[in-house]
């Protein structure tokens, strides 16, 4: 069975961003927090809430649907997986997410697109972030 | 920079103007953090011009390792002390450190005065000074929360940049003003705040989007991986999260070293109710942690502040340490947590250190018992354990309401040269004691340290562990952990996370992006900034040697009985010669 990152717990959060730079690193080779597909961010300064924005893992994703080269590829489990060749970073994908979970890429001109891998899951201390097994047939909509 | 061979400088003139940005790599031998801001201070300062002249700089530098490894979190800032006249260096983390990283600059230097009040926005794409006159007065939350509307970026910097801020002491030029840093962090000593508000800069905005390639992908990961778990699963750092420092509340208490009542003795008969624990089951509401950290120290307190009459109410929400339970708890003889947090919100709006605002209230409240000072001059009644008039007190303070609190504003050791009690303004080499009364290493450590600050050399630590007392070996441990001090602040380490960097650590991770050192190159850039802080303070007519030390210091016990006189100014001689050696040596 497929697995995709639920932040469930996200009101034990600390807002390490741990998870942030462990993205960047293994999934982009990159120290920079922009270069990630999880963000961590409060609802209004220090004293807001800390939420996750990161793919909710869609069976019937919006920013595949807004993607006019085929770029976004339907993925088990949810999500989408990105073909960069055929991608022209023409950025509708960004707008389509309604969770604004599809990062844009400066340097490379392409989105940045979780891809579930969960390393964001083994380094986050607190259980605020975790894999869930879905059963395809079941996942939730987009 | 991260995988480059040179430091990034960003310089802003306020005067004029102008913004400019230099690829140094010369500075590469001091490595970042302590290191390069004390380089930098040195270049742009001006021995003979007061601290708060315009054309004194302000620096912040990020370190060698800042966010890219866990608990290297720390930017450095370095200045002119309002408060003591000479060196000033102050550490604060939040999400400064990331953000400066982000932006491309590892340091940043202001010098001039803006004309008219102004908000530095500093991005990745481009520096603007902006006016600020309508934020000009406000308390530091507010002033956060402005800030924060108008440089979002599009949506884009939230939860990736940093705001850091004065409130209204620093506009009012409190020699201890501090810098509130993202809401719950602050550059607290030595009045950076003052030195801001001086410039007419009220606060600064860090947000960029850098990509930052990583070099060596696979060596890098390795060793994140391996400090990642020893943060993680050290009992060390284990008790940072659970009570927090307020942890020590009880065992300092308990060793009798802990400061209360302006240090007429050791021990609080309330300590159990300011405890960690009793915050944690009163008041604690939420954990918090600076960018790149995993560990997570940062405790909110709240408490229902009642703003009318008629059942009307408000949750305030307040980061609480044992330094400020110390010095507005202990050290005032407050006895409830929620009190304390009361009054650390007044602080916390105001922008002053803590530390030094409790230990002055503290010389205050005594001054007015033995009728050197009077209630005229204190407009309310200062009295051990009453919060109500220090709250009332921190208003006057901060405004400056007459020439009593003016003189207050410059520090313990000012307004008792000014209205007398010298024996028991309990500072020392001019910053207000911290909330450790442990023995020698403390005393002398924070009267001879580059910042006075207990962080220099960590002389509270060193009195705990130690078994038996030799005064040699003191000022030799104290002397080489202020130079290794220098090279784990050149990281920028927060030095909670000391005993999880060791130098085989500091080294794989210094390897891992780029750096070929070796343990004798640590040392050697330990001592190389350390040198240079000698350098700076000697310039600026400090000498050890010309401390003088309140006399209740050697009246109340420590953990290691009452301190001799005579022994402590000895350690003190001992310790300037070293420092004098070291200022000989060809470190170049």
């Amino acid at each position: 069975m497929p697995y995709i990152i639920n932040p469930k717990g996200m009101n034990k959060c600390l807002g390490c961003l741990t998870c942030v730079t462990v993205c960047a690193a293994v999934n982009q080779e990159s120290h920079s927090v922009a270069k990630s597909a999880i963000r961590i961010r409060t609802t209004g300064g220090m004293t807001g809430s800390i939420v996750a924005v990161v793919c909710r893992g869609c069976q019937a994703p919006a920013c595949k649907e807004a993607c006019p080269a085929g770029a976004l590829l339907p993925r088990p489990g949810g999500g989408v997986t990105l073909d960069a060749d055929l991608c022209y970073g023409c950025r509708k994908c960004v707008p389509a997410c309604s969770v604004g979970a599809v990062n844009f890429d400066r340097e490379t001109q392409k989105p940045i697109i979780c891809c579930h891998c969960g390393i964001c899951t083994t380094f986050c201390t607190h259980g605020c972030i975790m894999m869930t097994e879905v059963r395809e047939e079941s996942g939730h909509g987009g | 920079m991260v995988g480059e061979k040179f430091i990034r400088v960003l310089h802003i003139d306020l005067t004029a103007g102008d913004i400019r940005t230099e690829e140094r790599e010369d500075l590469m031998p001091y490595l970042g953090g302590a290191g390069v801001a004390a380089k930098l201070l040195q270049e742009n300062f001006h021995p003979g011009l007061a601290p708060t002249s315009p054309k004194q700089p302000i620096v912040f530098a990020i370190g060698a390792g800042t966010f890219i490894f866990p608990v290297l979190t720390k930017v450095v800032a370095t200045f002119l002390s309002p408060l003591t006249g000479e060196y000033g260096e102050s550490h604060a983390a939040g999400r400064l450190g990331m953000a400066m990283l982000m932006a491309g600059y590892d340091a940043i230097v202001i010098t001039g005065r803006s004309r008219k009040p102004c908000y530095l926005a500093i991005t990745d794409r481009d520096v603007n000074i902006r006016e600020a006159n309508s934020i000009w007065g406000l308390l530091s939350e507010e002033t956060g929360r402005i800030i924060r509307d108008r440089e979002n970026a599009g949506g884009r910097a939230s939860g990736r940049r940093s705001i850091i801020r004065i409130g209204p002491a620093g506009e009012n030029g409190v020699a201890f003003a501090s810098v509130n840093v993202d809401t719950y962090r602050h550059f607290g000593r030595l009045g950076l705040g003052a030195a801001m508000g001086s410039k007419h800069l009220k606060g600064m905005s860090v947000f960029g989007e850098r990509p930052l390639p990583i070099a060596n992908p696979r060596q890098y990961f390795k060793v994140y991986r391996e400090i990642y778990h020893k943060c993680v699963f050290s009992a060390g750092m284990r008790k940072y999260h659970d009570l927090g420092t307020p942890v020590n509340v009880k065992s300092l208490n308990k060793l009798g070293a802990i400061p209360t009542l302006n240090l007429k003795a050791g021990r609080f008969e309330h300590a159990d109710d300011i405890s960690g624990e009793a915050f944690a089951e009163k008041n604690l509401v939420r954990k918090m942690a600076c960018a790149g950290c995993p560990v997570g120290c940062i405790h909110i307190g709240m408490y229902r502040h009642e703003f009318d009459k008629g059942q009307e109410y408000e949750a305030i929400n307040v980061t609480y340490d044992y330094e400020l339970i110390f010095a507005l708890g202990s050290f005032l003889g407050i006895r409830s947590t929620d009190e304390i947090l009361a009054i650390i919100q007044d602080v916390e709006e105001f922008g002053v250190d803590a530390m030094s605002v409790g230990v002055c209230l503290g010389w205050a409240t005594e001054a007015l018992e033995r009728g050197i000072i009077t209630r005229e001059q204190t407009l309310t009644d200062l009295r051990f354990g009453h919060a109500a008039g220090y709250i009332k007190a921190l208003g006057y303070l901060t405004r400056g309401t007459n020439e009593f609190y003016r003189d207050l504003g410059r520090g313990s050791r000012f307004v008792a040269e000014k209205y007398g009690g010298e024996d028991y303004a309990m500072q020392l080499g001019g910053n207000e004691m911290t909330g450790y009364h442990t023995g020698y290493a403390a005393t002398v450590g924070q009267a001879v340290g580059a910042r006075h600050s207990h962080l220099c050399n960590a002389g509270y630590s060193l009195d705990q562990g130690m078994k038996s007392f030799d005064e040699d070996k003191v000022v030799d441990d104290l002397f080489r952990e202020e130079c290794d001090r220098c090279m784990a602040t050149s990281l920028v380490m927060c030095l909670f996370a000391r005993r999880i960097y060791d130098d085989q650590t500091m080294l794989d991770a210094l390897g891992a992006v780029g750096w070929d050192l070796t343990p004798e190159d640590l040392v050697t850039i330990g001592k190389r900034i350390y040198q240079t802080k000698l350098q700076i303070k000697r310039a600026l007519g400090f000498d050890p040697r010309q401390v003088r030390i309140p006399k209740r210091f050697f009246e109340t016990p420590t953990i290691h009985g009452v301190l001799d006189e005579g022994t402590t100014y000895r350690m003190i001689g001992k310790f300037a010669d070293k420092a004098d050696a070291l200022l000989e040596e060809d470190l170049s």
